[in-house]
């Protein structure tokens, strides 16, 4: 019931800060707003007893990303001139409607395993999730460790192709 | 149906078995609410109470220092001087700049306080006591809650309109990013070697104080605990020979009490955290544990002090040199060695033995690192 109530209002803050990051004329609070954002999807995830997510999206969003994106607020030419707004905006109106349409259905369409709740043998979201990670990715047999691997190398190339790209000559 | 988490019933439920046992069931308190209440006010509470102890401590301390005699004319050796201060600070006016963003230049002093409250909720200073007192993601949700440190110093830099305070702002993101790294590394050897996230977990763990088992570790973390919370030698964003006071220059009045605030909160939270992680927490013979919590937070924040006295001030290129060439590496190479130990030991890494091995290789290490390089060595760029 608590967990209910903490899920609305949190999703709401989350729709309302979102649709603010669009509508915010001014740059530095459209930035905000997003971090404010992310926030609210924290508290959807604590909601849904995913803490480890939580946690993590706390750390990841709202610590790095956040300032990544602040940084780069900063660093744009026509700050000044605020959220840009031009005659662009339909055909974006329609490449992000036909985007939430996708992951609606993706949404929909997907199996989530939820027979251990239906059958109520389990209720598996009581436990700490963060062991359960773990032997998810790190399992030997069925677990996700060479793409996780193939995508932390991923990044490292990124990260050094970015430092090759801005160093001076 | 969606049920409350874990974490929410699982606190209040047991911490009342907790008081129950241990204090007869008089004033236990079994409801969520009450307990929340409870506790957020104790934290507070506690929170400004070691603040002000904190500023006398370290007045006196570095007037011992530096050979004079500091605050005492208000109190008992000056024990009222924070109290003086507190007073004189609420009083005063509150000026916000005509072209500053008013909203941002508002919250900012709220979003740098918060975050060092919230630390608090999972800082063990009892067994089983705490706002949670058993959090089993405890130093994650620390090290999550800081970062959101970051963002505030932006907020108070950027809706303050003033170059000082952006040019201070900026400062402290790049040093606070770049000392998150190491200290989060050495977090992980901490975890590591404990088999645990949670705090409590962390602190029974420790037969032996980590400081000890794992010491480069400590030392990395002590120095990144440093730069984050901008005491000498990392306080460059404040520098006040050079940019007056950084991001909280164009504040006054009770928001500037609650920047202050914020950052002895959080030298009391990174002490505890210190002292939790490596020298044991509340662990310690005779001595009652919250006596022994509050001895070794106040000898860390003693160990800060002296830094301060004894210490100039490094360079910009001095301190990201020093966190990118020489912690980083060296942090991930002393993650691989205690990884190592902990698969050869088969998870169980809490050996005497390992003492002195780890003590060898991290003097080792650090002094064979240090010969690499320069950082700055009187050159412009490092």
């Amino acid at each position: 019931m608590g967990a209910d109530i903490a899920f609305w209002i949190f999703a709401v803050i989350a729709v309302i800060a979102a649709l603010g990051v669009v509508a915010q004329r001014n740059l530095f609070r459209a930035a905000l707003l997003l971090v404010l954002s992310f926030f609210a999807v924290a508290g959807i995830y604590g909601s849904l007893s995913a803490d480890f997510m939580a946690v993590a999206q706390v750390l990841v969003y709202m610590g790095a990303i956040s300032v990544l994106i602040i940084f780069g607020v900063m660093l744009t030419k026509d700050v000044q001139r605020g959220n840009s707004f031009n005659r662009a905006w339909p055909s974006a109106l329609v490449v992000c409607a036909a985007l939430m349409g996708l992951l609606v259905f993706v949404f929909i369409d997907t199996d989530w395993n939820t027979d251990m709740v239906q059958t109520g043998a389990t209720i598996a979201e009581d436990k700490p999730t963060t062991s359960a990670i773990a032997d998810a990715i790190f399992d030997k047999d069925a677990g996700f460790l060479l793409p996780l691997e193939i995508g932390a190398a991923l990044i490292l190339a990124a990260v050094i192709g970015a430092i090759a790209l801005v160093k001076d000559k | 149906m969606m049920t409350i988490p874990d974490v929410v019933t699982q606190a209040p439920l047991a911490s009342w078995q907790l008081w129950d046992s241990a204090l007869d069931s008089g004033w236990a308190i079994d409801n969520f609410w009450a307990h929340l209440a409870l506790f957020a006010v104790g934290i507070i509470g506690f929170v400004l109470m070691v603040v002000m102890g904190f500023i006398w401590y370290e007045r006196r301390l570095i007037s011992v220092m530096q050979l004079r005699i500091g605050p005492n004319r208000a109190g008992p050796f000056g024990l009222l001087q924070p109290v003086a201060d507190a007073i004189k600070v609420m009083l005063k006016e509150d000026i916000v700049p005509t072209v500053a963003d008013k909203w941002v230049h508002f919250l900012a002093p709220i979003v740098v306080f918060v975050p060092v409250l919230l630390m608090f909720a999972v800082i063990p200073i009892h067994e089983g006591v705490g706002l949670i007192p058993d959090l089993n993601i405890g130093i994650l949700f620390i090290v999550a809650v800081g970062s959101i440190e970051t963002v505030a110093v932006f907020m108070a830099g950027y809706g303050s309109n003033n170059k000082y305070a952006l040019v201070g702002a900026m400062r402290s993101v790049a040093q606070m990013v770049s000392y998150e790294m190491p200290m989060a590394f050495a977090v992980i050897a901490v975890v590591m070697v404990a088999g645990t996230l949670s705090m409590q977990g962390i602190v029974q763990a420790q037969s032996i104080p980590f400081a000890l088992l794992l010491p480069m570790a400590f030392i990395f973390y002590f120095t990144c605990a440093l730069a984050e919370l901008q005491r000498t030698p990392f306080d460059l964003l404040e520098a006040e020979s050079e940019i007056i006071a950084g991001y909280h220059i164009e504040y006054s009045g009770m928001k500037f009490a609650t920047f202050y605030l914020g950052e002895y909160g959080g030298a009391i939270a990174q002490c505890a955290i210190i002292t939790t992680l490596f020298l044991g927490g509340w662990k310690g013979p005779i001595l009652p544990p919250v006596l022994w919590f509050m001895i070794k937070l106040f000898t860390m924040f003693g160990v800060i002090v002296w830094i301060r006295a004894a210490w100039p001030r490094v360079r910009i290129d001095q301190l990201m040199g020093f966190a990118w060439k020489y912690m980083l590496p060296l942090s991930l190479i002393n993650l691989l060695v205690v990884a190592i130990e902990v698969i050869i030991l088969d998870g169980d890494a809490i050996r005497w033995w390992l003492v002195p091995v780890n003590f060898a290789i991290t003097i080792g290490l650090m002094t064979a690192w240090a010969g690499m390089f320069k950082i700055g060595g009187g050159s412009e760029s490092a």
